[in-house]
């Protein structure tokens, strides 16, 4: 048994993703590993917080971090978004004196302090590194040979700086899938932008985005595409629609989180997984395998 | 290099490695591995039958993966000696113990599958490293595609690749055999990168200026882009043949490239390879398609300079190349007497500078051999055998290996020729048996005192 604290972050727990936080939490579960939700948490800080008041969105994600020294163990997050800025928060602390000692007021208004000892992991990094991809196969209960998957990692969970993947050709994703017993097929952006929040202000630009993606995806046999961040799905799920319309294409691909692959190769079924929640349905390719 | 080896004086030993150097300026014994070619030098006319008749193959070294070779087989045709080796990993007799046709071939007889490696000592007086540099591999910048997609080779590749002797004749081709009509040269591949080297390789706008030359000479309509960040053309007549080809109508883009690609976002980029950047002379991102990515990729320290460097007692600088006595006043001689370093294995440098750095160096051989003595450090270290316990702290201390101990006496001794009179084993030495001359404890302590009064 291996146990973490687990900061599930807006989309998974309540969100567009909520998916995505019970698939975690099933597999997890099934593979020893127990994800004890942090108590109390808060927004992670954001994105789009930070661009408008950098220290404010500090403040709310060192809290959480503040929380989670009390227990001691690993932070861990699926959300891509959630990882970066909780990561970040971390990093500036160390870096900028000045910003903890701002930081520091802030917490200890709620009787809180924070050292700076908490690690923030992604749910990938966990389950390839620490649970192994072999511990993984040895698990695998359902034959998925066959299935043509296009790993996407996005742009967050490989940046900014020294993570546990390579920035550029991320892997993980890609043995992760292999030792399920699909394939991973060739997605060269594989590590580039969805557009995250930018679908609200500027949907033009993210709309592109996202055409390059799955243009990029469909055209490397993909049946199907995983994500790692509940942003990446929505947009890439979601705003397909508006995609085939605007540039006059006929995507039909479906878009998982990882996890409900991961769940999917270790027998649990369509329900459980949240899979029938895809705005662009599943079951169809699926079918197969659930049969098999 | 033939006049080199038909030289009465000289003796070129190839396909040889330095195994163990000992002694001191004048006076070095060094060991010398000699690798068994298989093939008898004495007998050997260099015909080259065997390498017609050898059924086997290899990927060819020389070519950087681009061509291949047999398993006997000289590495160029202008290499010296004019001899052939068998490589016994792609040699059917060694892997099946089968085959033979070099042997039935050879007129002279000179095939020996017997050899075996040779251990030859020699005295010599001085030595001069010149050892060169490895090219540095771009495939960890993934960004580049280098090893992903067909069509971006290397510098060392694309310089086989025109070269007349070299894997296509001379031909510039993609993978497919076609003729590139558009190519792409990226600078600094490796180079002025933290994330590798952050030193400049000097040698790369050159050569890339060079290929421009050749490209545009080879294909004359042919489109070719250079991505830079700088150009340093700084040697004689450089600056002049950057202006030429900038008159030959070669593109340059003030940018250093962020991806090669092939995904394409227009009919036109389709099947191409794609070079994003930001020109940073109109302030733009570019797109622009091209058939084929050339990358000046870095010079960088032999693999095992590491060793080269613990076997001749040389230091290294931080990145990783031989380190001169002084950068400026002493650019070929090294910390210890009587080893002489020159070209790529110091720094990277082209060739003029590469000629006057080994000139230098012979020059300072030869200087040394005509005067026929040398001159040594006046302030080194003795030690007093009447006090030296026989400890062996300073054994281990010394910097320049100066330091030896007599089993018999059971007392350290210092070669004069070699110390260099730090004065650290005389810190060192816990019974106070080792002074430095001219720097004795009391000397310092009057010197002191003077100061102090």
């Amino acid at each position: 048994m291996k146990y973490y604290t687990y900061f599930p972050g807006c989309s998974s727990s309540d969100g567009g993703a909520k998916a995505y936080g019970s698939s975690a939490l099933a597999v997890a579960k099934a593979l020893d590993v127990e994800l004890v939700e942090l108590e109390d948490w808060n927004c992670c800080g954001s994105t789009p917080y930070t661009s408008v008041d950098e220290l404010a969105s500090l403040c709310t994600s060192a809290r959480n971090l503040a929380l989670a020294e009390k227990r001691g163990l690993d932070l861990v997050t699926p959300c891509s978004s959630c990882y970066v800025i909780l990561s970040r928060t971390n990093s500036h602390l160390k870096e900028y004196p000045e910003l903890r000692v701002k930081v520091g007021k802030a917490l200890a208004a709620g009787d809180l302090e924070y050292h700076g000892t908490v690690r923030v992991r992604h749910l990938l990094d966990i389950l390839v590194n620490d649970i192994g991809l072999d511990e993984i196969a040895s698990r695998v209960k359902r034959d998925l040979s066959g299935l043509k998957v296009a790993p996407y990692y996005g742009c967050q969970v490989v940046r900014p700086g020294p993570s546990f993947d390579h920035p550029e050709s991320p892997q993980s994703l890609d043995r992760l899938i292999e030792s399920l017993g699909a394939e991973a097929t060739p997605f060269p952006l594989k590590a580039r932008c969805c557009g995250g929040s930018l679908i609200i202000p500027e949907e033009d630009v993210a709309l592109g985005l996202v055409n390059k993606l799955l243009d990029s995806a469909v055209g490397g046999g993909a049946e199907c595409i995983i994500t790692v961040c509940p942003l990446c799905q929505t947009n890439l799920d979601v705003y397909q629609g508006r995609v085939n319309k605007k540039f006059k294409t006929h995507y039909k691909i479906p878009v998982l989180f990882f996890t409900q692959l991961v769940g999917l190769a270790m027998g649990m079924g369509i329900k459980e997984l949240g899979i029938e929640k895809c705005i662009v349905s599943a079951e169809k390719i699926l079918a197969g395998y659930i049969e098999r | 290099m033939a006049s080199v080896r038909s030289h009465e004086s000289i003796e070129l030993m190839t396909y040889s490695e330095v195994v163990e150097v000992s002694g001191y300026v004048g006076n070095f014994k060094v060991k010398i591995r000699k690798k068994p070619r298989y093939v008898d030098e004495d007998k050997c006319t260099g015909c080259g039958v065997c390498q017609e008749k050898c059924p086997f193959k290899a990927d060819n070294e020389f070519d950087v993966g681009l061509g291949s070779r047999k398993a006997i087989f000289t590495p160029f045709p202008q290499a010296v000696p004019n001899i052939p080796v068998i490589d016994p990993d792609s040699c059917a007799y060694f892997l099946r113990n089968k085959c033979r046709a070099c042997e039935k071939f050879c007129e002279a007889g000179a095939i020996d599958f017997e050899q075996t490696e040779k251990l030859v000592e020699v005295d010599v007086g001085s030595i001069i490293i010149t050892t060169g540099f490895d090219s540095f591999d771009p495939s960890p910048i993934v960004q580049y595609g280098y090893g992903i997609y067909d069509n971006v080779y290397t510098g060392l590749q694309f310089e086989r690749m025109s070269n007349a002797s070299g894997p296509t004749g001379g031909k510039l081709q993609l993978r497919d055999g076609s003729q590139p009509k558009s190519v792409a040269i990226l600078h600094c591949v490796g180079s002025r990168d933290t994330n590798y080297h952050e030193y400049c390789s000097r040698v790369c706008c050159m050569y890339s200026l060079k290929f421009s030359h050749i490209i545009r000479e080879k294909i004359p309509d042919a489109e070719i882009y250079q991505f830079y960040i700088d150009l340093r053309c700084f040697g004689k007549g450089y600056e002049e043949f950057y202006n030429r080809l900038q008159e030959e109508g070669v593109n340059f883009i003030r940018g250093r490239a962020g991806e090669v690609t092939n995904v394409a976002e227009t009919p036109e980029e389709k099947g191409k390879l794609i070079v994003l950047c930001e020109d940073t002379l109109i302030g733009r991102q570019r797109r622009i398609p091209v058939d084929m990515v050339v990358l000046s990729n870095a010079l960088e320290p032999r693999a095992d300079a590491g060793e080269t460097a613990k076997l001749f007692s040389l230091s290294r600088t931080a990145d990783g190349f031989f380190m001169e006595r002084h950068p400026k006043l002493d650019p070929v001689a090294t910390m210890t007497d009587g080893i002489f370093i020159a070209g790529c294995c110091q720094g990277p440098k082209d060739i003029p500078d590469t000629v006057a750095q080994a000139s230098a160096a012979a020059a300072r051989v030869l200087s040394m051999i005509s005067k026929g003595e040398v001159e040594i450090e006046a302030a080194t270290s003795i030690v007093d055998e009447e006090l030296c316990s026989g400890c062996k702290t300073c054994l281990e201390l010394c910097p320049y290996n100066a330091i030896s101990f007599d089993e018999e006496k059971k007392l350290a001794s210092i070669n004069e020729a070699l110390c260099k009179g730090c004065g650290t084993c005389a810190a060192a030495c816990p019974s106070g048996a080792i002074v430095s001359k001219h720097f004795t404890t009391e000397q310092i302590l009057s010197q002191v005192e003077g100061v102090l009064i």
